[in-house]
């Protein structure tokens, strides 16, 4: 909204300062001036002022006004606002005054309608001031009749509408409308109403809906001879809903649906009057003023509300023009500040607190209870001239999860993987093929509005949102990303969602074939190093667990069908999955159009954080030599190292503190296949005594003993 | 030229060139192949003390030679210029000397590795900017006094808008565009689910669990039905807090975003309050930084104000704690919140906007993208 500070002037004359202070005071105080524009001079070398571009909060429709404005100008000024002038020349008398009804099913939503009759009127362009404003304000100019209610609106901010009288049949009633009722408005376009959409109506058919648009059918045209002006009161919440329902959001709806002026209906109405009758006419008969007292107890005859100067300092503190023990706060100041503002204070007697009741004015519907006076005192005072204190600090609880996410956090990244956040929805496709890796429930989140197509879903997996991030790189010839991102996926059904923690690791890049793994593999076998080096920073135990399952960390071959098969596995913690990792199935590499391969894990981070972090207990480092042996062994495909190592510790040798493969080889073309070379490397030592040789011995030939009944045969 | 021969006399194991005669060609040849052997010599990784002990040795240094050859036995006439060239050669060993010992390039190199390829380093992982500053804002209220508190990212009505003073079809509703879970037409307005717009919500959800006094920090993620552009995402994370005790006052509120801006951009920073309107606060206010990169004298980045609006804030409306003794109770909680004695404040900000100010970030949408680019600009 616009407002022209020489228009703004003349309401509070005498204010001292230049347009651009008052655009600050104004802004400090709330009413915030969001540009000023210098609008030059006139042809006779006056100045224009400024133009105030407007940011006004939706609670303060009295100030979405020059008049609104003015009253805060002239509160922070502590000077008069000048009255407005409502005389009009002197009506023709009438016999019969004309018939306005407000009717029952409409008295809860129109509080009050004011019409008066103009006669004789002439419809021509608007001149003098309205024209100046208009022009400054780049306001279109249609026609006295019409810009005069513009004008109004412009000034103090109430709709009003003229009517062409002579297309209005008997008389006005208003009333809601009839279910499937036609009525063709202002901009051109039939709509069909609601039952709960009002109407001003005359005795045959709907003329305008009430506090959004007019009617075409009763519109001023330059044949218009009689008009009848309306000003009203509106309920907010009907405006909205009709408003909303019909897509209308016009400057009428925006004041009536935030709270109109139930005492500006005369008001206003005689303000258009005037400017109509500038051009010719002459009023015929009085004001016809229907009010709804019901309402009218509920905005402008609201009961006086109590304010405590207590209060007041209690809410808000110390300030800087405070004494020793005496607050700047005072009810002096307090008086000043919301008389000015329209409120009436009368001081409560025999109070030891001063306490006063205020009336409060009908235009701020937002003032109801006592903190919303103390606040328009702040406000009027001026914030940044209160203290800046400090309140005592209490001892800080440390978030039940903070420590895990931390410490899953900070492994991450010092593996070298990258912290990332990607989009909270899914489309249908994605929610189809991707779960959580151990989802509570099952069932897909739909949103009632979704983004997009492509983001109907709540995302039910951080996979797919990974996937993106890792193609996003792919894509723009980054070729090599690691990534993961810990966030929420939703599960479960319209009336009750889960939320669950879930990670997801994003991995793509050219990686070198190590001694134990091709170079194709590696990536596979990096993630499940990454899933063991997490689940390490947890105390996984048959206690933690729960269960009296095994308390291990397993691996599967299992694994969701997006990932592909062979290439991918299930990571188990007591039997129950925790993770999943592997190449994305080719089926999805295809349709995101990737040219090469990309490995993605996901972790249930709920399962992982209802487990202690692990506490290390360390053990003596013994003071005699470990000494080492290595074996070479061929073996049958079939057998998997989860087997050779389990057939070692099965021999339950306690001087064995380290078993690891070093290498392994395979060699297609020696007429090998099906079988590879391994090089098993045994770390032994005891922490109370130099180990012998003949112990030595008898361990290694036990341990070739048991590899050679897994069917390996020793290379010498 | 006199006619005398000029011999130089023979040495246990170092020679000098023979001097044809005084006269300034022959002194130039002479000084000059002197000259390229000292350069020769120092061209390549070689032991500096052997080269000393060879030019400079006080007994057969190659220069003691040279002087006990050329200098002493030269005519009168010749001294000067022999004892500027000889000068200038004795300046160019020990020029090399000094080199040699300045330097300890010349023993690198011996060793054979090129120092100028870049350095080798297994990457860590780079930590998320936004997730960053998120952690900084957080650190700050924790020193402040503040604990962590989070809710959830899927709220019913109750919660993110109702309890928090936003009544059903209000306008105020306008101003935050929510997206809703399908399939809620049926079930009570309060009960309905959406994505929180907010995180005030979990001030609720503390204040319902326990009574005062608290004081609650909530980072989190929040969503809105906006659309996308360079500076608005319909995913976004705000920083929360709550402070609620007995007698909380508006200066209060003051003085610590005073404290929380200066422990974040640096003890020259100012604040400045404005009034503002959200409907769980009363009053409410508006806050801004004198600008980071001005220090408020204006520049582009504060669009010529000096000023960087920054958070919205305000004290607790008495209809907040009224919902929230009214969910106690529901819940058999006794009232915790009654307003003759307790008050408080609250306040929200947006961390994108804020990491975009501290590191000049143009577009929102870098921080959703995982694009390593980006990302890596912040290792």
């Amino acid at each position: 909204m616009n407002i022209l500070s020489n228009w703004l002037r003349t309401y509070v004359p005498g204010i001292a300062v230049d347009d651009l202070q008052l655009a600050e005071d104004l802004t400090l105080r709330g009413i915030a001036v969001e540009g000023v524009h210098d609008l030059g001079s006139d042809t006779e070398g006056k100045p224009n002022g400024h133009l105030f571009e407007m940011d006004i909060t939706t609670n303060r429709v009295d100030a979405m006004n020059h008049y609104g404005i003015a009253r805060e100008a002239a509160t922070i000024y502590n000077l008069p606002l000048v009255p407005f002038d409502t005389a009009l020349p002197a009506a023709q008398s009438v016999a019969q005054p004309f018939s306005v009804e407000i009717a029952d099913d409409a008295k809860n939503v129109c509080g009050r309608f004011t019409a008066r009759v103009l006669r004789g009127v002439t419809i021509a362009p608007s001149n003098g001031l309205v024209a100046e404003y208009f022009a400054l304000l780049g306001l279109k100019a249609i026609s006295n009749a019409v810009d005069a209610s513009n004008f109004v609106l412009q000034g103090m901010g109430h709709p009003t509408h003229a009517f062409d009288l002579d297309k209005i049949d008997g008389g006005i009633l208003v009333r809601l409308a009839r279910k499937g009722e036609k009525l063709r408005l202002l901009d051109g376009t039939e709509r069909t109403l609601e039952a709960d959409d009002l109407v001003i109506a005359d005795h045959s058919k709907a003329l305008s809906l009430a506090g959004v648009m007019g009617g075409w059918d009763s519109m001023i045209t330059p044949e218009t001879k009689n008009i009848l002006v309306e000003a009203a009161w509106f309920d907010p919440a009907s405006i909205r809903r009709s408003s909303r329902r019909h897509g209308l959001h016009t400057d009428a709806s925006h004041r009536y649906e935030r709270g109109a002026d139930f005492n500006a209906c005369p008001v206003a109405n005689a303000r258009v009057s005037k400017l109509i009758l500038q051009s010719g006419g002459t009023p015929e008969g009085e004001l016809i003023d229907r009010i709804v007292p019901a309402i009218a107890a509920r905005t402008a005859d609201r009961s006086p509300i109590a304010l405590s100067i207590h209060q007041v300092q209690r809410h808000l503190g110390t300030t800087l023009d405070d004494q020793p023990k005496q607050s700047a706060l005072t009810a002096e100041i307090v008086r000043q500040y919301l008389t000015a503002l329209g409120c009436e204070l009368t001081a409560h007697a025999n109070s030891a607190d001063a306490t006063f009741a205020v009336k409060l004015p009908s235009w701020r519907l937002d003032l109801e209870r006592e903190i919303d006076l103390i606040e328009e005192v702040a406000r009027v005072y001026g914030y940044n001239r209160f203290a800046n204190t400090l309140p005592t600090a209490l001892p800080v609880m440390a978030h039940p999860l903070a420590a895990a996410e931390a410490a899953v956090r900070t492994r991450l990244l010092a593996l070298g993987y990258s912290e990332a956040i990607s989009s909270s929805f899914a489309s249908e496709a994605d929610g189809a093929t991707f779960r959580a890796v151990c989802p509570t429930a099952s069932g897909a989140i739909a949103l009632e509005n979704p983004l997009s197509d492509e983001a109907r879903l709540l995302r039910p997996s951080l996979a797919p949102g990974m996937l993106a991030m890792l193609a996003h790189n792919l894509n723009r010839d980054v070729r090599e990303a690691r990534l993961f991102e810990q966030g929420s996926v939703f599960t479960g059904s319209q009336e009750l969602v889960v939320e669950s923690h879930s990670l997801s690791l994003g991995l793509a890049g050219e990686m070198a074939a190590t001694s134990l793994h091709s170079a194709k593999d590696v990536a596979i076998f990096e993630l499940k190093g990454v899933v063991e080096s997490l689940l390490s920073l947890f105390a996984a135990s048959p206690e933690t667990l729960g269960r009296s399952a095994a308390a291990g960390l397993t691996f599967s071959n299992d694994a969701p069908a997006w990932l592909e098969a062979g290439r991918s596995a299930t990571a188990l913690l007591g039997g129950v999955p925790i993770a999943c990792f592997g190449e994305l199935a080719a089926t999805q590499r295809e349709a995101r159009k990737l040219r090469q391969p990309v490995y993605l894990a996901e972790m249930d981070l709920d399962a992982l954080y209802r487990l202690p972090l692990r506490r290390a207990t360390a053990r003596e480092i013994s003071r005699f030599q470990a000494v080492e042996r290595d074996f070479s062994f061929t073996f049958a495909d079939a057998v998997e190292w989860r087997c050779i190592a389990e057939a070692i510790h099965a021999l339950g040798i306690a001087e064995l503190t380290r078993l690891a493969p070093v290498e392994i080889f395979r060699d297609a073309k020696a007429g090998s296949a099906g079988s590879y070379a391994l090089l098993l490397r045994c770390v032994f030592q005891s922490n109370l005594r130099t180990l012998r040789e003949d112990e030595l011995n008898d361990w290694s030939a036990r341990l070739i003993a048991a590899l050679t009944a897994l069917g390996g045969s020793i290379r010498r | 030229m006199t006619g005398r021969s000029a011999r130089p006399k023979a040495t246990m194991n170092e020679t000098i060139p023979q001097l044809s005669s005084y006269d300034e060609t022959s002194l130039d040849a002479a000084f000059a192949t002197l000259g390229a052997e000292v350069r020769d010599e120092t061209s390549t990784p070689h032991d500096a003390e052997a080269f000393r002990l060879r030019w400079l040795g006080r007994k057969q240094g190659r220069l003691k030679l040279v002087s006990d050859a050329w200098l002493k036995s030269a005519p009168a006439e010749a001294r000067k210029p022999l004892g500027m060239r000889f000068n200038q050669l004795k300046q160019q060993i020990e020029a090399a000397l000094a080199g040699a010992t300045a330097t300890p390039l010349a023993s690198a190199k011996k060793a054979g590795i090129d120092i100028t390829l870049p350095g080798a380093v297994r990457a860590s992982g780079i930590q998320h900017p936004l997730l960053k500053t998120m952690n900084e804002i957080v650190a700050v209220f924790h020193h402040l006094g503040y604990s962590t508190a989070l809710g959830p990212q899927v709220e019913s009505d109750f919660y993110n808008f109702e309890a928090l003073n936003f009544p059903p079809n209000h306008p105020a509703r306008d101003t935050q565009d929510t997206l809703v879970v399908a399939g809620q037409q049926s079930r009570p307005s309060r009960d309905r689910l959406l994505m929180r717009t907010h995180t005030s919500p979990v001030q609720i959800r503390t204040m319902v669990a326990q009574a005062a006094p608290v004081r609650i920090v909530v980072p989190g993620k929040v969503h809105r039905n906006d659309a996308a552009d360079a500076t608005h995402s319909p995913v976004f994370h705000q920083v929360e807090g709550l402070c609620v005790d007995t007698n909380i006052t508006f200066s209060d509120l003051k003085g610590t975003l005073d404290h929380a801006m200066k422990a974040l951009f640096g003890s020259g920073v100012k604040t400045r309050f404005f009034p503002s309107f959200f409907p769980f606060t009363e009053p409410s206010a508006d806050v801004q930084i004198s600008c980071i990169f001005c220090a408020g004298k204006g520049c582009r980045k504060c669009k010529q104000s000096g000023w960087i609006e920054l958070l919205g804030c305000g004290m607790v409306d008495p209809a907040v704690f009224a919902s929230v003794d009214q969910q106690r109770e529901a819940q058999g909680l006794p009232r915790a919140y009654g307003t003759a004695k307790i008050s408080g404040f609250a306040f929200g900000m947006g961390v994108e906007r804020i990491a975009m100010i501290q590191h000049g970030i143009s577009d929102i949408g870098h921080f959703y993208s995982g694009d390593m680019r980006f990302l890596e600009q912040f290792a």
